[in-house]
């Protein structure tokens, strides 16, 4: 678990700072932690809970309500599904357990065990004349079929 | 004499990930080699512009010498040194690359308002949207207009919000308008208005909205000033999904641009107008599209709906009156000021007037963004624009509207494209997702993906919504699967119309529209599942076999290669086997055989 050293702390007072000039809320607020560590440490939250005097609760609300917000670390290389209607009937969802199978993630995850790679499905990224549709670290790959994938995917697992 | 030479390039996400940067790379590089970038560097221009619509095709380039504009399709960098060499130097067009009837049929049936400047103009210049006669309306509603009359204008248009719900955008602006202080919040002492732009556009299967903010974000920003100057607004909020990076980048260096021009902050354009935007990104929850919730989103807190009234227009971001309108309306409000009224009435029907822009998807040729006039029928979308079915497969259906809509079936074919005709028909024009459906899908299965999907985003404020809609899609789950009970229609619809009838916001109120309409055109697929235990299309999982036809087969042992569980079995150049018992049926078979000897039933 991630423990608030000073230089996270540092960090965390620029975090506060942003959001104290540019009168910001709580979902901007984690949007700017997600930003910085690339998920939501616990630990920052209850920082922030006692900073802003806002209850912990709140902010898990708000995590917890929107899909945007993940509690847990993500892998290294981050793969976006698209689960869009025009994507879902060109076969992403054959195409997707064929991903999750493929990287041997463990049932109910969502990343592999060595770290390398998380899947997420998302409802719809709007590129869905060149469905199916997937996202490798925020690059859009559209008509996508499970051997282009996994070719993508050997290529950033050997760098 | 030197020639003068644009070269515009594809650069909206579909064109990005056709490969549209590497092109402009690949062209900047030969123009360089080539000496044109020194010899005639005042005459030979690179831009990047927007979506223009048949992203099926990406990337195009429009060559333009001397006005004459020649389009290129399926520009790959390795064809760029040819058309450089041939076309910019020698003035022969590569015509072996060049875009054919295809393309041309494509824009034919199509009238351009939003989208005129959409792929014509670099959306990251705010002089190139000048240039087309940009905030020129704004000058016009400034120095010539009161905000009654520009109200008025937009009235006597007939411009409803492109949203989905239909609702008259004069009308809205009117009331508020007419609002003098939030009478229904206990905040009431200042009158501040706020007007929002909804650019949470979270219906899986459109992205209208997308391509608009990607290819010409000042006409959004634009018409949010017209807005904010009508309705009495000093400050304004767009609203955007944060999973368009792209969007979101092209605004924020838009609303920077119109920063330094003085079209945002304090007396804008040296009139008596205030006004600015921030950009509030959206965390990914579908339920925030409802106005209401959008507010308090917009707020920092869980977006979950309120009931309405009071309507936003009286009580909405903090309590005071608020517009919250919908990326394509907005982008409507600079060309109907700039062309009148009676111009943007002249398209349309008489109750469902202007164009509006679809997101036309699904098993069409031409996948891609187009702009029609409302009341267009349905067979000239598909098939003049569209270009027919793809692969030669029969055309089946069309989902409209997205998760709040419905499927037409291809009997209906002849249908206009407008609020009304499609209601009468079940379903809605909606955001403007149609996604064309063929032989191959199941409409059963549809209806389950989008249950899936309002399910998941249900927000869990009332119960018919958060209850009712987890009984329906366990109710399809089991019909998918092969266990579906005699009964179990009739329990579909019952519950879906007490959900319609009952629940807090418009997700709830929709969410069956998918089922109740397709259970209206396709009631013989549901009683297949449930009856005779198969599925007519051959796509739910559990009611399908696959097999290897004999007289197909090569022998060429693809299938059996990416068979994750072994259970395809035979020698090299003899016919295959797949064993029912190993079969995980995940169809990776199927989609390996390059001679359809894998059959799916």
């Amino acid at each position: 678990m991630l423990e608030v050293s000073p230089e996270i702390e540092k960090t965390l007072d620029g975090i506060l700072n942003k959001h104290i000039s540019y009168e910001g809320n709580v979902i901007s607020l984690l949007q700017d932690i997600q930003d910085a560590f690339g998920y939501i440490p616990e630990k920052t939250v209850d920082w922030f809970s006692k900073k802003l005097d806002i209850p912990e609760s709140r902010f898990f609300g708000v995590i917890t309500f929107y899909a945007q917000f993940h509690l847990k670390p993500r892998g290294k290389n981050l793969i976006t599904a698209c689960c869009g209607t025009a994507c879902h009937v060109k076969g992403s969802d054959r195409l997707i357990s064929a991903l999750f199978r493929e990287l041997n993630i463990p049932e109910g995850e969502n990343t592999t065990k060595d770290g390398q790679f998380t899947v997420e499905k998302v409802a719809c990224v709007g590129a869905c004349s060149i469905a199916p549709v997937i996202i490798i670290n925020k690059k859009v790959y559209g008509e996508m079929n499970i051997s282009k994938l996994l070719k993508h995917i050997k290529l950033k697992h050997e760098k | 004499m030197k020639s003068d030479i644009k070269i515009k390039v594809c650069m909206g996400t579909g064109g990005i990930a056709a490969g549209g940067a590497d092109v402009m790379n690949a062209f900047n590089k030969e123009l360089k080699e080539a000496g044109i970038d020194a010899s005639v560097e005042k005459f030979c221009s690179m831009h990047k512009v927007g979506c223009r619509g048949l992203c099926a095709k990406d990337v195009l380039v429009d060559v333009i010498i001397n006005g004459k504009k020649t389009i290129y399709q399926y520009t790959k960098p390795d064809m760029v040194s040819k058309i450089v060499n041939e076309h910019l130097i020698r003035g022969e067009p590569v015509a072996e690359w060049t875009a054919g009837e295809d393309y041309y049929n494509f824009h034919e049936k199509q009238t351009k308002v939003v989208l005129s400047d959409c792929g014509n103009i670099d959306p990251e210049d705010i002089d190139a949207y000048i240039a087309v006669g940009g905030y020129e309306a704004l000058k016009k509603v400034l120095t010539s207009l009161t905000p009654e009359k520009t109200i008025a204008i937009i009235k006597k248009s007939g411009l409803r919000g492109r949203g989905g719900a239909g609702f008259p955008t004069g009308l809205k602006w009117e009331i508020c308008r007419k609002v003098v202080s939030s009478g229904d919040s206990p905040r009431q002492e200042s009158d501040q208005k706020y007007i929002i732009c909804n650019a949470d556009e979270g219906d899986p299967g459109a992205f209208m909205d997308r391509a608009v903010i990607e290819g010409n974000p000042h006409s959004v920003i634009e018409g949010m000033i017209i807005g904010a100057y009508a309705i009495g607004a000093t400050k304004g909020y767009v609203y955007i999904r944060a999973e368009y990076p792209l969007a979101v980048e092209r605004l924020r260096k838009a609303l920077t641009q119109a920063r330094e021009k003085k079209l945002l902050g304090k007396n804008i354009l040296n009139a008596e107008l205030n006004f600015d935007i921030k950009v509030k990104l959206g965390a990914g929850a579908f339920v925030c599209g409802e106005e209401t919730a959008l507010i308090v989103s917009i707020e920092g807190q869980r977006g979950m709906p309120r009931a309405k009234p009071p309507f936003p227009v009286h009580s909405g971001l903090w309590g005071k009156p608020t517009v919250i309108n919908n990326v394509e309306t907005l982008a409507n409000i600079p060309y109907i000021v700039r062309n009148g009224a009676d111009w943007f009435a002249s398209f349309g029907t008489e109750k469902s007037k202007g164009t509006k822009v679809f997101a036309l998807t699904g098993k069409v040729k031409n996948t891609g963004l187009i702009e029609v006039p409302m009341g267009i029928s349905l067979k000239e979308i598909i098939y003049d624009i569209g270009g027919g079915i793809a692969k030669g497969k029969a055309f089946k259906a069309v989902q409209t509207g997205g998760p709040s809509g419905g499927c037409i079936p291809a009997e209906l074919i002849d249908i206009n494209v407008d609020y009304e005709s499609l209601a009468k028909a079940g379903s809605i024009v909606g955001s403007g997702g149609m996604v064309v459906l063929d032989e191959t899908d199941c409409m059963v299965s549809i209806a389950k993906f989008f249950l899936e999907f309002t399910q998941a985003e249900s927000c869990g404020k009332c119960v018919p919504c958060r209850v009712g809609t987890k009984r329906l899609l366990e109710i399809l789950n089991r019909i998918t699967a092969g266990k579906g009970k005699e009964g179990d229609i009739e329990l579909l619809e019952d519950l879906g119309n007490d959900i319609k009838a009952s629940s807090l916001c418009g997700l709830g109120q929709t969410a069956p529209n998918p089922i109740l309409s397709t259970l209206r055109y396709f009631r013989h697929e549901y009683e297949a599942h449930i009856k005779d235990l198969k599925c007519p299309a051959g796509v739910c999982k559990e009611l399908i076999e696959y097999s290897i036809l004999e007289e197909f087969c090569k022998g060429c042992g693809a299938c059996m290669r990416v068979c994750p569980s072994g259970a395809i079995i035979g020698e090299k150049k003899k016919l295959h086997k797949i064993s029912s018992a190993a079969c995980i049926k995940c169809g990776a078979c199927f989609d390996v055989c390059k001679f359809d000897a894998v059959k799916k039933g």
